[in-house]
């Protein structure tokens, strides 16, 4: 399809190689395996195959046919169109891992900025090149965390209010690992916050994992958390959502060793899930610790500004079965993306958009809160996302709202038995007020059943 | 003269995108305490985002620009349709989390992908969670102590990683808890029998065996090895990331591999993208299925004459659980599929002759004056000596660096390790002849020039952006952003 062979090429290639025929250079594959007829479907044009592939995505109702009001972990924020007119520059898009500095001062000088954009965002001293998305960053935290302690404190406390797929990550990470993951079992009291944690805390202690705004949207001043953890000896992780801090205080601020984050809200489209972008900042003192790439500063033999991949010897490649993680692709075009919407905003858009999040998630939290029937379930400061109890299980509601063409919350049932008829509602710049109103008003026509 | 860091081009006041007004009631600010006192982005118009990362692209080398001939890394063509296809916006605006009736488009997508990769390997189970080709080996991994410590066999902790296996394994067998042996090379490239047999005892846990390995050949006695390993009970983990010269050549499922996991941006086209994402999914053989990442899609509710079939995602019932959020790199899927709905069975078995054919007919042309360590015919890449005894000075790093000059992208050096300086080279099949033999002509006259002007070398390159690199001072001091200060001039 792609393959620019002549017929005259193959013989001239065959003639050269001393062979006649092709299959000649397969005769080491075990013959009765050899040339296995593949049952697909037969190729297409590229017609045919745009075709196919919008035939599926009409399939889908997507953010663009339904007010979307679910978030937990994705959201629908506006991606500015300079965003993906960097990324579909073939110099970024098709170039390699920058291993050869020299070919690839392009990709090393904007990742080297990515990284300052997000300790700057972050508080932090320094942030690597990215991980795969925030449910991995947090289980590298883990491990990190558990290597600086060279395996002498195997206690990690896990916030129940951390997103139920990250934990699930962290366990899947650490399942033949000696650690003992706690906090966020089916005992733990859903509507306490972070000083809920404080108890479990102890000289065994090498990690403290909290979220913020945590998955219920609650925001929490962690800095007496982060006290109490040092006070024993232990290291805070903070998972964030990196557009509530164009308005909210650091996790740096608050004292945390590790921040971790779901990198999507800055300008890289829901997707279905995927390609995200792992968040991953800490201190001065932990750099050496942390995995994943990192890109410094250094001149060149002709004196020059250069950059170049650095501290590689922690890495995979290098240290093989001594490194503490097997990372070795990071999330290269996404944090690209990242770094030119971050750009593009500046400090006054990432404040201005965050504050138009918090302030139609708040109007919407209050005339939800109104309706007979409804209630929101804490009093916690929340940025663009909360939590409302329903007077009926949130699968059933959200059946009848997509009968108005709404995207209705997330169900939280699905992983916390206790949370029956709960509802998480994000709400961002792209809900119209009359998107809200809408909402608002097939909540109440459900509710009269 | 280098392009200026975005900290140089913020001045205060400027902003490149703007947002509309609060059409909702304003709400009370949270308490000052939860507040950010500053927020140090720089501040740019738009058409200086553009510039600033126009520029910066236009240092980089890229497929786009020109050859790449980067062992293991299969940089072929990744076609322009596959990011039209991406971008179709019933993809693009689709939420991860929404009711899976919405969301039928990505799920059949999602489940002929599973089904087309399972065929192509010879797998019975598929999980496309994995977001990369390392993450692909852990989840291999993690589903071989699983499948072992569901039989109560608890004694296995050795893994067994051959010297011409990928970099990442050992690492990743570590972060599993295995204990890494490894196994050496037969004079032949193979994987020596006889220490292999040595290790086959009830402590085996697995084998991870790259095939073609990273010297570019096709394991000789590859059915022997695996039968010797699961004679001892062991399972035999492979290495997908070299799979372009097995599509349709050979089943990786019909040699007995067990396990392995594939690199959608290799072998499937999808880009690079200056290093990641890349999209590493796995493929099992029926005794492991169930113990697969969750969720995976399959059909829920098969439907009649009047409806269609209801995709869904479904918890395989022994689960390692999962390896991260959502459903895996949903993009990368999507221009996996568009790809492979492009090539058919005819189409993928000529993807690999082809690049097997170019790797052997740029051997043929380099062999003569480059040391060819193993000489055998290679797979789709082949592994050369960059040095010669009479011009000792002269290393693979000054070939690799002179080739820049050349305008090409050097093959990557000094892996594998048991080559001494290694130039590993991959063509791929979307190079014409013209372009294997201009690269060629460009080896033949470094070759000559390390004997006639070998300073050429060790200075080269001379006509990048910039030349070779301090790596001692970038460790060493340590500059990794700029500093916040710089970056809020207020």
């Amino acid at each position: 399809m792609f393959t620019p062979h002549t017929d005259a090429d193959r013989e001239a290639m065959l003639r050269a190689i001393g062979i006649d025929h092709l299959a000649d250079l397969f005769k080491v594959v075990p013959a009765k395996h050899r040339f296995p007829d593949l049952a697909l479907p037969p190729a297409e044009t590229e017609m045919e195959a745009v075709a196919e592939l919008q035939n599926l995505a009409w399939a889908n109702e997507s953010a663009r046919d339904l007010a979307c009001f679910l978030g937990a972990g994705a959201y629908n924020h506006y991606v500015p169109a300079a965003v993906d007119a960097v990324l579909r520059r073939g110099e970024f898009l098709t170039a390699y891992t920058p291993y050869q500095p020299e070919l690839s001062q392009g990709t090393l000088q904007a990742i080297f900025e990515y990284q300052s954009l997000v300790a700057a965002l972050t508080g932090m001293d320094v942030s690597n090149a990215s991980h795969y998305d925030g449910a991995t960053a947090v289980a590298e935290a883990v491990n990190m965390a558990y290597a600086n302690f060279r395996g002498k404190r195997a206690k990690i406390v896990l916030s129940p209010a951390l997103h139920p797929q990250y934990r699930q990550t962290v366990r899947t990470y650490s399942t033949d690992s000696p650690l003992q993951l706690v906090g966020d079992g089916p005992e733990s009291d859903l509507n306490a916050g972070p000083e809920a944690l404080l108890p479990l805390i102890d000289g065994e202690t090498a990690l403290v994992v909290v979220q913020y705004p945590d998955f219920f949207g609650r925001v929490y001043d962690y800095t007496s958390l982060a006290e109490a953890a040092h006070a024993a000896g232990a290291l805070l992780c903070v998972a964030i959502n990196p557009m509530a801090l164009g308005m909210l205080k650091t996790p740096g601020q608050m004292g945390a060793d590790i921040v971790t984050g779901e990198g999507q809200p800055l300008g890289i489209p829901m997707s279905f899930g995927g390609p995200y972008l792992g968040l991953f900042a800490t201190r001065k003192e932990f750099v050496r610790k942390m995995a994943g790439r990192l890109v410094g500063e250094s001149i060149d033999n002709r004196g020059q500004l250069a950059y170049v991949l650095t501290l590689t010897a922690r890495e995979q490649h290098i240290r093989r079965e001594k490194a503490t993680s097997n990372i070795c692709s990071n999330q290269g075009l996404m944090a690209l993306g990242s770094a030119v919407y971050m750009s593009l905003l500046g400090k006054n858009g990432l404040r201005q958009v965050a504050e138009l999040n918090y302030h139609k998630a708040h109007h919407a939290a209050a005339r939800i809160h109104d309706l007979p029937k409804y209630s929101l379930w804490s009093g916690a400061p929340f940025f663009n996302e909360f939590v409302i109890q329903c007077p009926l299980p949130v699968a059933e509601i959200n059946d009848l709202l997509l009968e108005h063409d709404i995207l209705g919350g997330y169900d939280l049932s699905q992983d916390y038995p206790a949370l029956t008829h709960h509802m998480l509602v994000a709400v961002t710049e792209m809900n119209s007020h009359e998107e809200i109103e809408t909402l608002v008003e097939a909540l109440r026509e459900v509710s009269n059943g | 003269m280098g392009e200026p860091q975005l900290c140089d081009l913020s001045v205060p006041g400027r902003q490149g995108i703007r947002f509309p007004q609060p059409d909702v009631p304003l709400s009370d600010l949270p308490p000052a305490g939860l507040l950010r006192d500053e927020l140090p982005l720089p501040e740019m118009s738009e058409l200086e985002v553009i510039r600033h990362y126009t520029r910066l692209s236009q240092l980089n080398y890229s497929i786009d620009t020109g050859y790449y001939p980067l062992g293991s890394c299969t940089m072929k063509y990744n076609p322009k349709v596959n990011e039209e296809t991406v971008r179709l916006p019933g993809f693009a605006y689709a939420h991860p989390l929404q009711p899976v009736e919405t969301v039928q488009g990505s799920l059949v997508l999602l489940y002929n992908l599973q089904e087309w990769l399972k065929e192509i390997g010879g797998f019975a189970g598929i999980t496309l969670q994995p977001a990369a080709g390392a993450h692909g080996e852990l989840t291999g991994v993690l589903i071989i102590r699983a499948y072992h410590r569901s039989r109560g066999d608890h004694k296995r902790d050795k893994i067994l990683i051959p010297d011409s296996a990928h970099g990442t394994n050992p690492a990743t067998s570590a972060m599993s808890g295995l204990r890494v042996v490894e196994l050496k090379s037969d004079a032949r490239g193979n994987v020596d029998l006889e220490a292999l047999k040595l290790e086959c005892d009830d402590t085996l846990a697995g084998l991870m065996l790259t095939n073609p390995n990273t010297l570019g050949l096709f394991d000789e006695n590859v059915e022997e090895v695996i039968r010797m390993v699961h004679q001892a009970g062991g399972l035999v983990y492979g290495d997908g990331a070299n799979m372009n010269a097995l599509l349709g050549i050979v089943r990786p499922g019909d040699l007995g591999i067990d396990v392995l996991h594939y690199n959608l941006h290799k072998t499937f086209s999808t880009p690079h993208g200056g290093g990641g994402p890349g999209s590493g999914p796995v493929g099992v053989a029926e005794n492991l299925v169930d113990f697969l990442p969750g969720p995976i899609v399959d059909v829920i509710d098969m439907g009649d004459e009047e409806t269609p079939p209801l995709y869904g995602l479904v918890q395989p019932p022994k689960s390692i659980g999962r390896v991260k959020a959502f459903h895996g790199h949903f993009g990368m899927a999507v221009r996996a599929y568009t790809y492979l709905v492009m090539h058919g069975a005819q189409g993928l078995r000529q993807i690999a002759e082809m690049a097997v054919l170019n790797a052997n007919y740029l051997l043929s042309r380099l062999r003569d004056t480059y040391h060819l360590p193993y000489d055998r015919v290679c797979m789709h890449e082949f592994v050369l000596e960059g040095r010669w005894p009479e011009v000792p000075d002269v290393h693979a790093l000054d070939i690799a660096k002179r080739l820049m000059d050349y305008k090409f992208h050097p093959p990557t050096n000094y892996f594998p390790l048991i080559v001494h300086e290694a130039l590993m080279i991959e063509p791929t099949e979307t190079e014409s002849k013209e372009t294997l033999d201009t690269f060629a002509d460009a080896m033949l006259k470094i070759a000559e020039e390390a004997h006639t002007n070998p300073q050429l070398l060790k200075d080269a390159p001379h006509n990048t952006p910039v030349g070779r690199v301090d790596e001692v001072k970038a460790a060493k001091e340590l500059v990794l952003c700029c500093g916040v200060s710089a970056l809020d001039r207020e």
